[in-house]
């Protein structure tokens, strides 16, 4: 990197007032409030809060052997798989079309985009409001069928519906980016392949899809990473983690054990283990983006 | 080129029909609610056609004020909503492309522990340290405060990083050429290196914007005022499955007011923010 031989200014003390603001807030919003997370995760205060006593690892060996929480931890897994294969495969297919025609490119991607815009709470809502019980229409049409439909009763039904929102409003950035890594391959190799023969679907199968692994796996990890933190909107808005605790994620059971149950011990160390889980995605994440530099 | 057959295109423009169909009908559809009759609503399906009541509901739900909100109106909480997502893009934007500035064009003492203490925060998203943050904002007060909405929110690396990147490919000569003609750290910042970052910054802002329009655990926990809070929570405090008098047509009518401001950025701004999004995040 030419970083060493950069022509830089000569000021001594600018720098550290240009960095000032956002070294305070990153301080005070970011590092103080993690090392209290941390420090709490070691203590466990009583009912009352009037004593703490230090408790090691013992707030952490009881999470995990609780039920609830593996069973919150098992729903948040089924749901970021499910969330992120529909709204990948999805955003896939109607990029490869996309691909494919010439007329009114523009106008579909411009018709695409729109959900990326849409907050996954209000995404939440416009599913339930089609899907809801009492009044949504298609809940009416999927009665009318003969099926019994009540997502607000029925656990599996409840979380089909959200992750279809929640895959729903993803499919616009993936679309997005299949696009992207779609344009960037070489128009020649399809060429060859289709001279020595190879149909349409080989030539997906064979050229198209393992060269779009750099993208399908930059989107894997961005999927996983809005499925774990940002629906938390959806299950707070359409389900309330139920019924039961059927769709009980991680981060909906740390917001819930914290600011409604009100055991802070075990929010905490709910959140310490959220956290090694973040930085174990944004690390496999940079290690992706640094082989993208070096060998892209 | 390869000549697609004519069969196969046809099938592609069916298919992403679909898809269009799939992605926004949600959204048609709540416009179609939101112009219809309370009573029309809870009597399924649906009419596919806007029904008659479309200034009624809106002005009801923009300066009527809601029951179930406190009676705050929904121009209240556009108001908020846009306070937040604007002071959030344009917060973030001056603060990160100031540090940027700093790690890239000078050398002091610290740098790259300054640079390393940015770059971590990029691993801890709010959502995994609710609790103490929310801890530390009833210390300092912020509860109900726009600042308690926006500042917390301003500094995140992402668009450090990202202007940091784009700083590093700017020739070393540009920087020697311009302290040749005299000027300092201040000119050469206003009035080069801002003009060729004007795209980034315009791809930033829209991004920006939709992060701070769509939040929603912050506020959640940032605000109890019901006149302080944003549209998304707004909104959720206006449902309520347990008994039957939510006001679905004035429910919808805030989903469309709430889509409606992010989806235009969006749209307008489009080409900044396509190119933007796909660079960025790569």
């Amino acid at each position: 990197m030419a970083s060493s031989t950069r022509v830089t200014f000569p000021n001594k003390f600018l720098p550290y007032l240009l960095l000032a603001p956002q070294l305070a807030i990153t301080i005070v919003f970011f590092y103080w409030p993690a090392s209290q997370a941390i420090r709490q995760s070691v203590l466990r205060e009583d009912p009352f809060g009037l004593s703490t006593q230090f408790v090691g690892l013992g707030n952490f060996k009881r999470i995990l052997s609780d039920p609830n929480y593996l069973n919150s931890l098992q729903v948040t897994v089924v749901f970021s798989i499910a969330t992120a294969v529909i709204a990948m495969g999805f955003a896939l297919m109607f990029a490869v079309m996309a691909d494919k025609v010439i007329r009114g490119k523009g106008i579909y991607r411009t018709l695409m985009i729109w959900p990326y815009a849409v907050a996954p709470a209000i995404a939440g809502m416009l599913w339930l409001f089609l899907f809801n019980p009492s009044m949504g229409t298609f809940a009416y049409m999927i009665r009318s069928a003969g099926y019994n439909w009540d997502p607000l009763l029925n656990s599996g039904q409840a979380m089909l519906l959200v992750v279809a929102a929640a895959a729903w409003k993803q499919i616009s950035y993936n679309f997005l980016f299949f696009v992207a890594g779609l344009q960037s391959i070489p128009k020649s190799l399809i060429e060859a392949a289709a001279i020595d023969g190879a149909g349409e679907t080989k030539r997906f199968w064979t050229i198209v899809f393992p060269l779009l692994a750099p993208t399908t796996f930059f989107l894997l990890v961005v999927n996983t990473v809005y499925a774990f933190f940002d629906t938390f909107g959806i299950i707070h808005a359409v389900t309330g983690g139920g019924p039961g605790k059927a769709t009980e994620t991680l981060v909906y059971k740390v917001y819930n054990d914290g600011f409604v149950n009100l055991i802070l011990g075990d929010s905490a160390a709910q959140s310490v283990i959220l956290m090694v889980i973040v930085i174990g995605l944004t690390a496999i994440q940079f290690r992706y983006v640094e082989r993208k530099v070096h060998y892209g | 080129m390869i000549q697609n057959n004519p069969i196969s295109r046809i099938v592609a423009h069916i298919v992403l029909i679909i898809g269009i169909l799939i992605v926004a009908f949600p959204i048609y559809y709540a416009f179609i609610a939101s112009t219809q009759s309370l009573q029309d609503i809870m009597r399924p399906p649906l009419s596919l056609l806007p029904g008659g009541h479309f200034w009624e509901n809106y002005t009801t739900a923009l300066f009527g004020g809601i029951g179930r909100i406190g009676g705050v109106g929904v121009g209240r909480l556009l108001i908020n909503t846009t306070i937040m997502a604007l002071a959030i893009a344009v917060g973030k934007i001056i603060i990160s492309i100031l540090s940027a500035y700093a790690i890239v064009f000078f050398r002091f003492p610290g740098r790259m522990i300054f640079f390393w203490l940015i770059f971590i925060t990029l691993m801890l998203p709010v959502e995994v340290r609710i609790l103490p943050t929310y801890k530390v904002m009833v210390d300092l007060g912020l509860i109900d405060t726009y600042t308690g909405l926006t500042v917390p929110l301003m500094a995140s690396a992402t668009a450090t990083l990202l202007f940091r990147q784009f700083f590093m490919t700017i020739p070393g000569e540009l920087v020697e050429a311009a302290r040749v003609d005299g000027a300092g750290p201040w000119r050469f910042f206003k009035d080069i290196l801002l003009p060729l970052s004007k795209t980034n910054i315009a791809a930033l802002f829209v991004i920006l914007f939709i992060y701070g329009w769509t939040q929603y655990l912050w506020p959640l926990l940032m605000t109890n005022r019901n006149d302080m809070t944003t549209i998304v929570i707004g909104l959720r405090k206006m449902i309520s499955f347990a008994d039957a008098d939510t006001e679905w047509h004035l429910v919808m009518v805030t989903c469309i007011l709430a889509i409606l401001p992010p989806v235009l950025v969006v749209v307008l701004m489009q080409r900044w923010f396509v190119r933007g999004l796909v660079e960025t995040e790569k």
